[in-house]
């Protein structure tokens, strides 16, 4: 690890502050820490931000719900309103990472995870990510665990978040706070495609801050929930999974929402899919039907052909399990 | 109850005495990951080689930060170098040796301790960042002689062959029952699953959990 300077911000106004001069923000570090260690990240200074206020839970004026930057993975899964309106994000949470890393990780940290590709992680090994104009190592290297969707020549790397497909589907906005004022960013903006940029990864200006994630509210009844696909049952990330959420009424389907993890370079959002579910009433033959566009456009390498159909029955699978029909 | 230490500079780590006669077990493996640490941070990286951690100390001193926490009960004031971890910390320097250094990267929960009551990865956990925290580690959960009841019941259930994962298994296990996520020898599973056993005791670790939450 290299050498660097730390701070613990009192209040936003010193945490912006550090931030322009090129301060790099650390709430819970499990990712930061990591690399650091890996010598992938190599920040000057350290800016502690989890003094700052920004742990509250609160339901909106309008029905939605906003979750503070640094509100816990622990204790956003745990929150009342978010397991009572929004299974589906709870359920994303608790099936990431561990109970010891939800303890200390954030929701701002959560979707500003960087990826696991391990050539990434390796610092011998070419990386465009990492290091620009060196080369992606993945794209012809042991791929299995690697994007399908949204890949450039450039990068492969797949996007790690669990809760951030919850929020990709449910559209989210992320509040940012910066040196120039408050703004808000579209979920599916948040994140940016590799490209040929790969290194940029999010829609962040410099020394912005984020202060929080709102759910917009939905219809109810909302049934939604998340479905996982791994090499192991627990404490492992996604080869593929689905955040599904659907509002039935008078037997037809008024809302869907559905997302995809582990296949994409950015939590991918499957509008074709909820295209194709609105209006429709609930049947085996619709989910399958509708699944079956899970991986429109998809690009699989050498080692992970296998994702372009698991892709689509773990859509299918959880549009069945929220759906209720066989 | 807790006692206020004086507060000390944490000596940069040492290399290898050659004058001890016969170097201790711990020096030994100390000495050992020292110059492994020293390997990996010397490596090629971008085609130059950098500095290792101790050349650039020598330089010039690399920052560091005050910190004053309470570990088992005791209030500790140090100064660390910013890049320790809470888990370096606590072997390197406050001579706690029993969490353990598995993966040192957050993936296999040895280094398993509690921090303000919940359960932390130290080694993903810079020390400088812990002003006033609480932390208990494996050697604060015993009454004197009495053992945790977890303790007890890894003893009972016989819950370890090697041992090396146990004390991140007992912390994470006492943060687990806490939590209340005991209810099913499965709900036990998940909510343990970042501890991982290479001997594979994992049955007899979720009984020990297990009959400890039930006795509560």
């Amino acid at each position: 690890m290299y050498p660097f300077a730390f701070t613990k911000a009192s209040d936003t106004r010193e945490a912006l502050n550090a931030g322009r001069r090129g301060g790099r923000y650390i709430a819970g570090g499990t990712t930061l820490v990591d690399l650091m260690r890996e010598t992938v990240e190599r920040p000057e200074t350290l800016v502690d931000i989890t003094g700052l206020p920004l742990r509250e839970v609160t339901v909106t004026e309008r029905g939605g719900l906003r979750i503070g930057a640094l509100v816990t993975m622990s204790e956003a899964a745990a929150h009342p309103k978010v397991r009572t309106l929004y299974p589906v994000v709870s359920e994303a949470l608790e099936l990431s990472a561990s109970a010891q890393l939800r303890n200390m990780a954030t929701i701002g940290g959560n979707i500003m995870q960087r990826t696991r590709c391990t050539y990434f992680r390796d610092v011998t090994a070419a990386c465009n990510k990492r290091e620009p104009g060196s080369g992606c190592a993945a794209l012809h290297g042991f791929n299995r665990t690697h994007a399908i969707l949204g890949t450039s020549d450039a990068c492969v790397a797949t996007h790690p978040s669990d809760a951030a497909v919850a929020f990709a589907a449910l559209e989210a906005r992320v509040h940012l706070l910066g040196p120039d004022g408050a703004r808000q960013v579209p979920f599916v903006d948040f994140h940016l495609r590799p490209g040929s940029t790969p290194q940029r990864e999010q829609a962040l200006r410099k020394g912005e801050l984020i202060t929080a994630v709102e759910i917009p509210a939905l219809p109810r009844p909302l049934r939604s929930g998340y479905l996982k696909v791994r090499d192991r049952q627990s404490y492992e990330f996604a080869l593929t999974s689905a955040a599904v959420a659907l509002h039935i009424r008078g037997g037809v389907i008024r809302e869907a929402k559905v997302a995809a993890g582990g296949v994409g370079t950015v939590p991918w959002k499957l509008p074709a899919v909820e295209q194709h579910l609105l209006g429709e009433r609930p049947s085996g033959a619709l989910w399958s039907a509708a699944a079956a566009k899970a991986a429109d456009g998809a690009r699989p390498l050498q080692h992970n052909r296998f994702k372009v159909e698991l892709l689509k029955r773990t859509v299918e699978r959880q549009l069945r399990v929220v759906g209720g029909t066989k | 109850m807790s006692a206020e230490l004086p507060e000390f500079d944490v000596p940069p780590p040492t290399g290898a005495d050659e004058s001890s006669p016969a170097p201790s077990r711990r020096t030994f493996i100390a000495t050992g990951t020292a110059v492994g640490g020293a390997v990996v941070a010397g490596g090629v990286i971008g085609g130059t080689i950098f500095a290792d951690a101790q050349e650039v100390s020598a330089a010039e001193a690399p920052p560091s930060s005050r910190v004053s926490l309470t570990v088992n009960g005791t209030r500790r004031t140090v100064t660390v170098d910013n890049r320790t971890s809470l888990l370096d910390l606590l072997r390197e320097h406050l001579g706690l040796t029993g969490s353990k250094k598995g993966c040192n990267a957050g993936a296999c929960g040895a280094c398993t301790v509690l921090v303000d009551g919940q359960r932390h990865n130290a080694c993903l956990t810079l020390a400088v960042r812990l002003e006033g925290a609480e932390v208990t580690t494996i050697e604060g959960l015993a009454e004197g002689d009495r053992l945790h009841p977890l303790q007890q019941a890894f003893i009972d259930q016989d819950a370890f062959q090697c041992g090396y994962c146990t004390p991140g298994q007992i912390v994470s296990g006492v943060g687990c029952i806490q939590e209340g996520h005991t209810g099913s020898p499965e709900e036990i599973r998940e909510w343990m699953s970042g501890n991982i056993c290479r001997c594979g005791c994992y049955v007899k670790i979720v009984r020990a959990v297990g009959q400890t939450a039930g006795r509560k």
